[in-house]
């Protein structure tokens, strides 16, 4: 097995809002592979991006973030800012979402990847010139050296998004927080980052923590995935194993809610209910309302992630009768 | 984008003819005439004739604007009734010390308002961003005169640190003798731009492109002036333009508080004396200038911004 990159203990994440404080990310456990694409699933406001933004320390103050994230073995949690400056952009580097509000719409997309360039690297100044054009190529942006000098607005969406990943990848990081990544755009266009993400992966040997709500852009593209229910990882394994046999009801749920494309007015199976305000949990598992599956069992604490065998964990007390189930729908 | 500057070059001449209209009859529309103001008391029906038949006051107000607008053509702005010298003249002797006086107002406006905006948003509703803004509320909610005739008893009649008016010797004498005016001048621009850039700033800052240039490791202090700074500052610039005309509006009070022999001084003396042509000209040359004020802003805007010029 691959040495672990990166390492969630009990990530805690504290936002500060009107209405006191709120905790979006509630104990996460997670662990990212060298080389590996992790795919993040859970619907909105289950704490995906939130956990991204806090490997990286985003969090603005009085926001908070606790617990551990160990990156190859040193907590990043108790760094000053400087010492995170040096992770951020250099070892660990990070896209957004909206490539149109992500890059800054006065700067050149050129003068975005320098920057990076400059914060990061010894290159001078032709050098930097030389690998932003370079960068530029190696997302394929076609003629990239008379591009360097034009704004976001002049790209088309797909551009933009690749753009993004190359100021991104400027000082090759080995590992990359994607933010779902490929929402904004159209299909063929998603499948062409996502196929330059898998790309990258090979030619620059990054992994890749990839947020979506999509779960063919699982399929298709990641080798594990984590699937989040309030503010929590639910289950966790290797992609082909979950989606074959989900031991959380959760992702049974989330399976079960995607439509068959080829099947025509089929009736949707979505998941009733809504994901519980955060802070409202308390001592037993966040899913109860809205599972199929719940018992007294499931009241007592809330589950925690433990082992399944075969590299895989959940959070469900009822993990075996699940398969049942499933044979049975 | 510099391509641009001939054409709206172009575009202020439309906008002179229609202002010189308007001052035009306005002016005839106000009770009193120059050779009544001139004369005062000693008028009688024949002296009043031979001064308007002098001037060419007695033609038809048509061929009076048309004769006004061919003398114009040539750079002549008429003669002044009361001085009898000509009105570009007396335009050039007094419009360098307004323009000192308002260009100094704008950049003391801007050195106060630019940090100041940057300290009220990044410390956004408390002690200091309260603090500022309360006291710029202050600033914007009082007149201009008040806060001249304050600053003027206090800092100039009591502490005798500033001078009380007049514009003293050479360039240094002349700032000197400005620092008062300029300040009182600026204040309620700082507060206009320091409220409108501080409200940008923490638009800005929520961007997710501040976000993003943060994930890429730089320097708060690179956040701030390579991302934030540049995208607050579009629409304060605008506003920057629209209020210069404002700050010559209120230069023509502050000039009169202060005493500042400017160009501000100069208009209210002539519509007192019913002086048509100096009152033309002066208007006719702040609307010229107010116009170039509003091409840079202009320019400036689309330099910081290059989605404007797509």
């Amino acid at each position: 097995m691959r040495a672990p990159l990166l390492l969630l203990r009990g990530l805690q994440t504290t936002l500060a809002t009107d209405n006191g404080a709120l905790t979006v990310v509630d104990g996460v456990d997670l662990d990212v592979r060298e080389g590996e694409i992790l795919g993040l699933v859970g619907e909105s406001g289950s704490g995906k991006s939130m956990t991204l933004r806090s490997i990286l320390r985003l969090i603005r103050p009085p926001g908070r973030v606790s617990g551990e994230i160990l990156w190859r073995g040193r907590d990043l949690v108790p760094l000053r800012e400087p010492e995170m400056r040096a992770i951020r952009g250099r070892e660990i580097g990070m896209i957004f979402q909206e490539p149109m509000t992500a890059l800054n719409p006065v700067l050149s997309v050129g003068r975005q990847i320098l920057e990076n360039l400059r914060a990061h690297t010894d290159l001078g100044r032709t050098a930097r010139r030389n690998r932003t054009v370079e960068l530029l190529d190696l997302v394929g942006i076609p003629a990239a050296a008379q591009r360097v000098n034009d704004y976001p607005h002049q790209f088309s969406g797909g551009m933009r998004q690749r753009a993004m990943i190359a100021i991104a990848l400027a000082s090759n990081p080995s590992l990359l927080l994607a933010d779902e990544p490929t929402t904004a755009l159209d299909v063929t266009i998603q499948d062409q980052i996502l196929k330059l993400l898998l790309r990258l992966r090979e030619t620059l040997g990054m992994a890749v923590i990839l947020v979506t709500h999509d779960l063919g852009v699982v399929a298709q593209s990641c080798d594990r995935v984590a699937v989040m229910y309030a503010g929590r990882v639910a289950e966790i394994g290797e992609v082909s194993a979950v989606f074959a046999a989900p031991r959380h009801a959760y992702t049974l749920g989330l399976l079960q809610s995607v439509p068959d494309a080829r099947r025509i007015r089929q009736a949707l199976r979505p998941i009733g209910g809504a994901p519980p305000p955060p802070g409202t949990v308390g001592d037993r598992c966040a899913f109860i309302p809205r599972c199929d599956f719940a018992t007294a069992a499931c009241e007592v604490r809330r589950p925690p992630l433990i082992s399944i065998g075969g590299g895989r964990l959940a959070a469900c007390v009822h993990g075996d009768r699940l398969q049942q189930a499933e044979w049975a729908a | 984008m510099l391509a641009r500057i001939p054409g709206r070059l172009l575009q202020i001449i439309p906008t002179l003819i229609l202002i010189g209209v308007v001052v035009f009859v306005l002016l005839r529309l106000l009770p009193g005439d120059p050779a009544s103001a001139l004369l005062g008391n000693r008028a009688t029906p024949e002296s009043l004739a031979r001064i308007n038949a002098q001037m060419g006051f007695d033609k038809p107000i048509w061929v009076q604007f048309l004769l006004f607008l061919g003398r114009l053509a040539h750079g002549d702005l008429g003669v002044s009734v009361t001085e009898r010298i000509p009105v570009t003249r007396v335009i050039l002797q007094r419009l360098p010390v307004t323009l000192c006086l308002v260009g100094f107002a704008a950049v003391i406006a801007l050195v106060l308002a630019l940090p100041l905006a940057f300290v009220a948003a990044l410390r956004q509703n408390r002690l200091p961003d309260l603090a500022l803004r309360g006291l710029f509320q202050i600033g914007l909610s009082s007149p201009v005169f008040y806060i001249g005739l304050l600053l003027l008893g206090f800092l100039g009649a009591r502490l005798h640190w500033f001078p009380v008016g007049g514009l003293g010797q050479g360039f240094w004498g002349a700032v000197y003798h400005l620092i008062l005016p300029a300040f009182t001048l600026a204040l309620s621009l700082a507060a206009v731009l320091m409220r409108n850039l501080r409200s940008a700033i923490i638009g800005v800052l929520r961007a997710d492109y501040v976000d993003f240039a943060r994930a890429k490791g730089i320097t708060p202090w690179r956040v701030l002036t390579g991302h934030v700074l540049r995208n607050s500052l579009i629409t304060t610039v605008a506003l920057f333009g629209l209020n210069i005309g404002v700050l010559l509006g209120n230069s023509v009070i502050t000039e009169n508080v202060f005493a500042v022999p400017g160009i501000g001084g100069l208009l209210v003396d002539a519509i007192f004396g019913r002086d048509y042509p100096v009152v033309q000209g002066v208007t006719l040359v702040l609307a010229v200038l107010v116009s170039l004020v509003f091409l840079a802003t202009d320019l400036m805007e689309s330099w910081l911004d290059p989605r404007l010029h797509a």
